[in-house]
């Protein structure tokens, strides 16, 4: 079946999981800027990191017939620290032409400081300003009650927020009415370790879906840590395993993200799944002459 | 949770059927985590059972064995921080997995 992962940090993976990836199905990876697992030292790295998601990773995926899409922010937990969030937001706006940009992301709280909250406003605020989408991290652990009602309460009071182009991530049992009620789109990440199972996501669509089945999506959220590239596989599998249709499996990893990010007029599934007609889009437009290497 | 009837569409005695090898061998790793601890060259002094975690573990494992449809929930909120203001500074870079009151953490 094919299936859009919404959250997957391709920089952190070999180009053998963008082959895994596509021969189970992966039609579209989503890539948010996020956590290297160390902090960098000036804002100057984020501005390679940037340049790398809008132009090298989509160049990778395409190699396998896979859409690589992505959204730029600083990541929480290198939020805390303002000096440096200000430097790095200001380098964002020149990137948001790109054609795989979607919007800002994963932007959000990790501790839960006043820094990260002013951080996580200026991003807000520069989303709006730009018009652009958000894709939004929450907390994990102990944290990620309080985070993400600290997050909602937020974003409700900017006017301009239109809750059906922000997605925020890594919802679980206790945070998923919150966030769909306030109609916000809610993302499941699994996890093989230490949070969500393959289980308890599918718990969470049989409880949460029945009345908000459009908003929810699943993802692998791989990356450098403990975490499976084919996750959504599996979760299809222990939906099949559980009773479920192929309708609703297929609703949602693919048609629910599809869905959420055609809100971006950038975003459209392309009719050709090709390397060349993947990456025609970057044909229109004048890249950087370190981009061109693969 | 009587209106979530029906949402699992699995009957219980399928879902024993299923699932019951893959939760039975759950149960036996919490046992053995347990009795590791027990084991441990400082479990005379019994320093983990005043952990933080240790104590929201314990209060998890009495919701386990209550008759109530709402375990995960009730979990969750054992673990959770029941603050509502952010912090005014970042003591450390990453959650802990239990909300350590502000009493314990002065100990």
């Amino acid at each position: 079946m094919e299936y859009i992962d919404m959250h997957s940090h391709m920089t952190s993976r070999t180009t053998d999981c963008y082959h895994q990836m596509a021969l189970t199905g992966c039609k579209v990876v989503s890539e948010p800027g996020f956590w290297m697992g160390w902090d960098r030292s000036s804002a100057s790295g984020f501005d390679d990191y940037f340049r790398s998601l809008t132009d090298f990773e989509p160049k990778r995926a395409a190699q396998y017939g896979v859409k690589h899409v992505t959204w730029l922010c600083i990541n929480p937990k290198e939020a805390d620290d303002r000096a440096m969030s200000r430097q790095v937001l200001a380098l964002i706006p020149k990137y948001l032409d790109r054609p795989n940009v979607m919007g800002i992301g994963e932007f959000g709280l990790n501790l839960i400081t006043k820094n990260e909250v002013e951080t996580f406003k200026d991003h807000v605020e520069m989303a709006l300003d730009h018009d652009q989408m958000m894709l939004i991290h929450t907390p994990h652990l102990e944290d990620k009650y309080k985070g993400t009602r600290t997050i909602v309460e937020t974003l409700l009071k900017y006017d301009k927020v239109d809750p059906k182009r922000v997605a925020i991530d890594h919802a679980e049992e206790h945070t998923m009415d919150m966030i769909l009620t306030n109609g916000f789109v809610a993302g499941i990440t699994l996890y093989p370790l230490t949070k969500v199972s393959l289980g308890r996501a599918v718990d969470m669509i049989e409880v949460f879906g029945r009345d908000h089945g459009d908003r929810i999506y699943v993802a692998s959220a791989c990356d450098w840590g403990p975490s499976i590239p084919v996750a959504m596989p599996q979760f299809m599998m222990e939906m099949r395993r559980r009773g479920h249709p192929e309708s609703l499996i297929r609703k949602i990893v693919f048609e629910n993200p599809a869905e959420f990010l055609s809100r971006s007029n950038k975003f459209h599934l392309p009719e050709r799944w090709d390397k060349a007609s993947l990456l025609a889009a970057w044909s229109e437009q004048s890249l950087p002459a370190t981009a061109a290497k693969s | 949770m009587k209106d979530m009837y029906g949402t699992c569409p699995m009957t219980q005695v399928r879902q024993v059927d299923e699932y019951f090898i893959e939760n039975r061998n759950r149960v036996l790793e919490i046992a053995a985590f347990l009795d590791r601890l027990d084991r441990a060259p400082d479990a005379v002094r019994e320093e983990a059972s005043s952990d933080f975690r240790m104590e929201a573990f314990r209060r998890a494992l009495v919701v386990l064995d209550g008759a109530t449809s709402s375990r995960v929930d009730q979990i969750q909120e054992i673990f959770s921080d029941p603050t509502t203001e952010p912090l005014e500074k970042l003591a450390r870079k990453s959650a802990r997995g239990a909300y350590e009151p502000p009493n314990q953490e002065a100990k």
